[in-house]
């Protein structure tokens, strides 16, 4: 499919490398984050939940680059701890979402029957703001670290639906399906060879932002407090803890905030230079 | 015409109900017995069972369902335990600081992204261009709360040119007030100035090539009539609707920028709802919100018909 239309592109060949560059230097950065995060325990100088009263609200410096916290955490190491945690947290709502999201998007667009209801369903759960239907689902199902996982790969399972089962409508009436189906092959098996894996290049780019504003409502779930548990180290934890210092000790707030920041950033330049490698008539500029 | 409206109507109705079935499942959902959770360890077995039956909770789930259409259909969405007033009242209460920081919210964010929007399509390709594409994305992965607290750092601590944080007390006026929400509502105007500068863009690239915009520069009009009044008019349909969207999705950021800013709104209500589990007041601002959401794209819809002769079913 990709390759298909590799050649088109032939015009615009500067503008692909540079789209190409902006998917791998996203790739890079995302892949640093995750290197940092994996080997914490080796990098950090010192432990997340290392107390030091008498080094409290210490400002950057050679001893600690990122400064220290009010409790006199190391800002550096425990940044460095919350982006295990975030990732993880991110990654795993967006897997859920995918799986939920993937499975409601083929069935409604193979199954007119299925179709009203499941599309209904998801008309009804995009009029929700992703937070607060997040805030919500952790407030009925009690705040954990499962349940925010839960509740935000039930928030985003209505976008990958809605745009699996927009797809599947028109994959299903494409002569090869039908082909299939005359020769008397198994709708589940259509539905995973022939229909699902044609999906993989919108699904991969969807996926892509959702890991994105999975993360970001993550930390804002935090910050609020009705996410994980206020002593584990997450950027959004890490925020809020710093909020009461704000003026006082700015770093404590900034570089969790900057964690966040490089980290979406550099998720939605791999989603975007994924969906023009992947998808070229998708490309926003054209 | 009439056919269309109706259809729209029906539409919206129909994920309205879809709407309140979800909220009515969502907070039905809790383990746990949620009048118990509600009157917390020190309840006596007594307590727990009258507010089981003054909410209802010993009907089974069916009859709760019908009793709870019931009561909405009738304009009651219930009554907070906590706050000890219905939640209408309570969400009414708190309504002013969330409309008028949604409102400044967006009128921020579009004067900030259609501008930008319009003449980055206008220059596509240039250095302004990318840099505008570069910088979306930035703003998009700032989270607006942490915005929030930057912006407290920098204009209130240090400057002091705005109030740190609150509403103004009790008798604060007007102004005042309003003076409270310049802070908030530039931490998600930003923020969301990024979303509509991309459809601006987006949307003005599709028409700028258009034969209309080429004969309204053979005319000989000056570029400014040409990208305002042929090429900005007709590319204005998806940038309203994301202006629109986008408003209504301001809420959700309220959410979280009301509490960075201490602000008495329906973000920090439900906030505060879902720290004590105030399941009825959890329940009535997802239903109020939900339904705003639904509303503006109703509103929307409807806004097309007027404002595009093309658009006719």
């Amino acid at each position: 499919m990709a390759a298909s239309s590799a050649g088109v592109d032939a015009p615009r060949i500067s503008t692909l490398i540079l789209q190409r560059r902006t998917l791998a230097i996203g790739l890079a950065v995302i892949a640093t984050i995750t290197l940092l995060a994996v080997l914490a325990p080796l990098i950090a100088p010192y432990a997340p939940n290392k107390l030091s009263i008498v080094n409290r609200l210490k400002p950057p410096s050679a001893t600690w680059f990122f400064g220290t916290d009010e409790f006199g955490h190391d800002v550096f190491s425990r940044t460095i701890y919350a982006g295990q945690l975030s990732l993880v947290v991110g990654a795993a709502a967006t897997a859920l979402a995918g799986v939920v999201g993937i499975t409601l998007g083929v069935v409604a667009g193979f199954f007119r029957k299925a179709d009203g209801v499941v599309s209904r369903i998801i008309d009804a759960m995009m009029a929700f703001p992703d937070i607060l239907l997040a805030i919500a689902l952790v407030a009925a199902l009690g705040p954990s670290l499962a349940t925010v996982i839960i509740a935000l790969g039930i928030v985003y399972a209505p976008r990958l639906a809605r745009i699996v089962r927009a797809s599947t409508l028109v994959i299903r009436e494409l002569p090869y399906v039908e082909a299939a189906r005359a020769l008397g092959v198994p709708t589940w098996r259509i539905m995973t060879r022939h229909v699902l894996r044609n999906l993989v290049s919108p699904i991969l780019v969807q996926a892509t932002f959702i890991f994105a504003y999975a993360m970001l409502a993550e930390a804002g779930l935090s910050f609020l407090g009705v996410g994980v548990s206020p002593e584990i180290p997450t950027w959004g934890t890490m925020i809020a803890s710093g909020r009461q210092y704000v003026g006082q000790a700015d770093w404590v707030t900034i570089f969790p905030g900057l964690a966040i920041i490089l980290t979406v950033l550099s998720l939605q330049l791999v989603g975007d230079g994924l969906r023009d490698l992947l998808d070229p008539r998708l490309r926003k500029d054209l | 015409m009439t056919r269309y409206v109706l259809q729209r109507l029906l539409g919206m109705l129909t994920v309205m109900f879809t709407v309140v079935t979800i909220v009515f499942i969502i907070v039905r959902v809790a383990p746990g017995d949620p009048a118990a959770v509600m009157l917390g360890p020190d309840a006596t077995p007594a307590d727990v069972e009258a507010l089981r039956v003054r909410l209802g909770l010993d009907q089974p789930l069916p009859i709760q369902y019908v009793y709870f259409l019931a009561q909405l259909a009738r304009g009651d969405l219930g009554h907070s335990i906590f706050l000890d007033m219905p939640v209408a009242s309570a969400l009414l209460d708190r309504a002013e600081p969330t409309f008028f920081l949604t409102l400044f919210a967006i009128l921020i964010a579009s004067a900030i992204a259609l501008p930008v929007g319009i003449m980055s399509a206008y220059r596509r390709g240039s250095l302004f261009d990318q840099s505008v594409t570069t910088l979306t994305m930035l703003a998009a992965s700032i989270p607006s709360f942490w915005l929030g607290l930057i912006l407290i750092q920098v204009f209130a601590v240090r400057l002091g040119w705005f109030p740190v944080a609150g509403y103004g007390g009790p008798d604060a006026s007007f102004l005042t007030r309003m003076s409270h929400l310049v802070l908030p509502a530039t931490a998600l105007g930003v923020v969301s100035s990024a979303l509509i500068t991309r459809f601006t863009r987006a949307s003005m690239l599709d028409v700028l090539n258009d034969d209309y915009v080429r004969t309204a520069r053979s005319k000989g009009m000056g570029e400014f009539r040409v990208v305002m009044k042929h090429a900005f008019k007709n590319a204005l349909i998806p940038v309203l609707t994301v202006v629109g969207l986008t408003a209504a999705l301001l809420v959700s950021g309220a959410v979280v920028t009301e509490t960075v800013f201490s602000l008495p709104g329906v973000g920090n209500l439900v906030v505060s709802a879902v720290l004590r589990r105030d399941y009825p007041v959890i329940q009535g601002a997802l239903l109020v919100i939900a339904a705003i959401y639904v509303l503006i794209n109703f509103g929307i819809d409807m806004l097309y018909l007027m404002i595009d002769p093309r658009v006719r079913y």
